[in-house]
């Protein structure tokens, strides 16, 4: 097969694409205005932005999936009617993803290596899923290893955004006892700038902001020590929650559903894990801002944290004992109680011992004393 | 390691262990000390006392006569200390569930920010006690190595508890982690220094009673 007989990228400029399909620079303009504010920018800064993405050529992007439910993708592409957001990735050059590609098979792949040729050093490489360390064989596409075809697409990618818990930290397949070895992208690849998008999966208007933070700046926004942006991942979900004053005056719903839960009082005590998960859910909501899992009364099950599926039940509440129980307290005190004869007998035989060397003073020994 | 792991860490084996140990050694040392017994007392009771050591147990737990006037910092303090510890453990909503979750037993809960008041109270009872412990002579003399070590053990679940509920000094996750690792070097060590009076007070209290009652001096 010829390579002429795939898609040319587009070479014309995302300003030229915007106005192709109609958007109107005061819309795009509105577009920034949020992005800016929620990358906690300076409102300055969305002028700027507008003019740099504007400007910028169609960033080639190549998207890699391995261990993974496509949910990411799905979050990403249908999460609503198309919007600026989505009409931003269309205006990406998505040159490789092969859930929303056209071509299969080689094809397929010589599409992602020709974009790998064509942009060497400039290209963003997106990865959802984990990496299976465990057996090569257990996650292939197109008879390549998930380990070979990350470590040979990372090589000359200009950053790398990890989207979704089981790239960023290994997410469900790296749940105890991890079957496949999953890891994340961050484990394997140690030289790349890696932005780590967690969720499971993560919110549309984050994995937009980043891609708008590179197209702007050329570099990757401010990280957390988990690698992931401080501008979406800086506040908990608790600490942003609308219910939060219910937590602060004591106010609980005591199951799904009850009129607490209607009235809007806090649901820590069915299981909710907002106090310790950093994400946007609470200030972007999702579908478009409809709503998010603590408004419509569930609570929130840490998703965007490492490890959260092993991180004790996810309907005890944070407060509550992983695993311990009270027939436990029990056999402990059976033990204590076991000890504590075995103490006591040998403090008596100490005792009766000491008793029977006591020996008694004899006149004798008082008269020896006296000379 | 990151936070969450700790933290699950800290709700998990550590917190297992932590209640094998407390469990074992308090029954543990409840046998040693009814293991050890009393010698029988041979001699006629001076009085006829009987409920002496009863008595005993609830008049001690008020304050006697004058003794606001002679050991106002050690009365006050002590009293503020104990009722804001109780408040803050039993009638805080997620300790409540802790022990519903373990014990199937709950009770309603008082909101946060009197809890929070009652676990400043103590922070600051227990600060004045340590200060007043090291410059009241008498005090300072009758204090060794396990009095300064029952104080640290008391006051790190109170002081991480607080950091934690308004988000000080370290990351939420973290500093929670933390509060529940200071509360299982407390149950782990409880039943081997003075903090064991948790449970020998009342014990003791009626074995005074019972004693001086016999010896005529009536509670």
């Amino acid at each position: 097969m010829k390579q002429t007989d795939f898609p040319k990228v587009l070479q014309g400029t995302v300003g030229e694409g915007l106005e192709q399909r109609g958007i109107t620079r005061r819309e795009f303009l509105k577009f920034c205005t949020a992005l800016t504010a929620m990358l906690a920018l300076p409102p300055s800064m969305a002028s700027v932005m507008a003019e740099a993405i504007a400007k910028a050529r169609r960033q080639s992007v190549i998207w890699l999936s391995f261990q993974e439910c496509t949910g990411c993708t799905e979050s990403i592409t249908r999460s609503h009617s198309p919007t600026l957001e989505t009409l931003i990735f269309d205006l990406i050059s998505l040159d490789y993803h092969h859930t929303l590609q056209a071509a299969s098979a080689e094809a397929a792949e010589l599409a992602r290596t020709q974009a790998m040729q064509d942009n060497a050093g400039k290209y963003l490489l997106i990865v959802d899923g984990s990496i299976p360390m465990g057996n090569p064989g257990y996650s292939t596409i197109a008879g390549i290893s998930n380990y070979d075809m990350l470590v040979e697409t990372a090589k000359g990618a200009a950053a790398i955004v990890a989207v979704g818990t089981c790239a960023t930290y290994g997410g469900l397949p790296k749940a105890d006892p991890n079957p496949t070895g999953a890891v994340a992208v961050s484990d394997i690849i140690k030289d790349k700038p890696i932005i780590n998008v967690p969720g499971c999966p993560p919110i549309p208007v984050v994995m937009t902001g980043v891609l708008a933070h590179f197209l702007t700046f050329g570099s990757i926004p401010e990280l957390d020590d988990l690698g992931r942006p401080k501008s979406f991942y800086g506040e908990t979900i608790h600490d942003r929650c609308y219910r939060r004053p219910f937590y602060d005056q004591g106010k609980f719903a005591q199951t799904f559903d009850d009129e607490a839960a209607r009235m809007g009082w806090c649901l820590f005590k069915l299981g909710c894990k907002g106090p310790v998960t950093y994400n946007a859910c609470a200030t972007t909501k999702w579908n478009d801002g409809t709503s998010f899992p603590i408004q419509s009364g569930h609570g929130c099950i840490g998703c965007s944290e490492p490890n959260f599926w092993d991180a004790g039940p996810l309907y005890k509440a944070l407060s509550m004992p992983v695993s311990a129980t009270a027939s436990m307290l029990g056999a402990a005190a059976v033990a204590g109680a076991a000890a504590g004869v075995a103490i006591t007998w040998h403090n008596h035989s100490n005792k009766a011992s000491a008793k029977a060397a006591h020996e008694k003073v004899t006149p004798q020994e008082l008269l020896r004393e006296d000379k | 390691m990151n936070h969450l792991d700790l933290l699950t860490f800290a709700r998990g084996d550590a917190l297992n262990w932590a209640l094998i140990l407390f469990a074992a050694g308090v029954v543990l040392r409840l046998f040693e000390i009814f293991g050890l017994g009393r010698k029988a007392d041979l001699a006629k009771p001076r009085t006829n006392s009987p409920g002496s050591g009863w008595r005993t147990v609830f008049t001690r737990s008020l304050p006697p006569q004058g003794l606001l006037k002679r050991e106002p910092v050690t009365y006050v303090g002590g009293y503020v200390f104990h009722l804001g510890l109780f408040a803050t453990i039993l009638f805080f909503a997620p300790h409540i569930e802790f022990f519903d979750d373990l014990f199937g037993i709950s009770w309603p809960n008082l909101p946060s920010a009197l809890v929070d008041a009652s676990a400043v109270a103590s922070i600051v009872a227990l600060c004045v006690l340590l200060a007043h412990r090291i410059t009241n002579p008498v005090k300072r003399m009758l204090s060794g190595f396990g009095d300064y070590l029952a104080w640290a053990l008391t006051l790190l679940p109170l002081l991480t508890g607080y950091l934690a509920f308004h988000h000080l000094l370290f990351e939420y996750t973290l500093m929670l982690s933390l509060h529940l690792f200071s509360v299982e070097l407390l149950l782990v060590l409880l039943p081997f220094t003075k903090l064991f009076h948790t449970f020998s007070v009342f014990i003791s209290r009626w074995y005074n009673g019972d004693i001086f009652g016999r010896k005529g001096t009536a509670s």
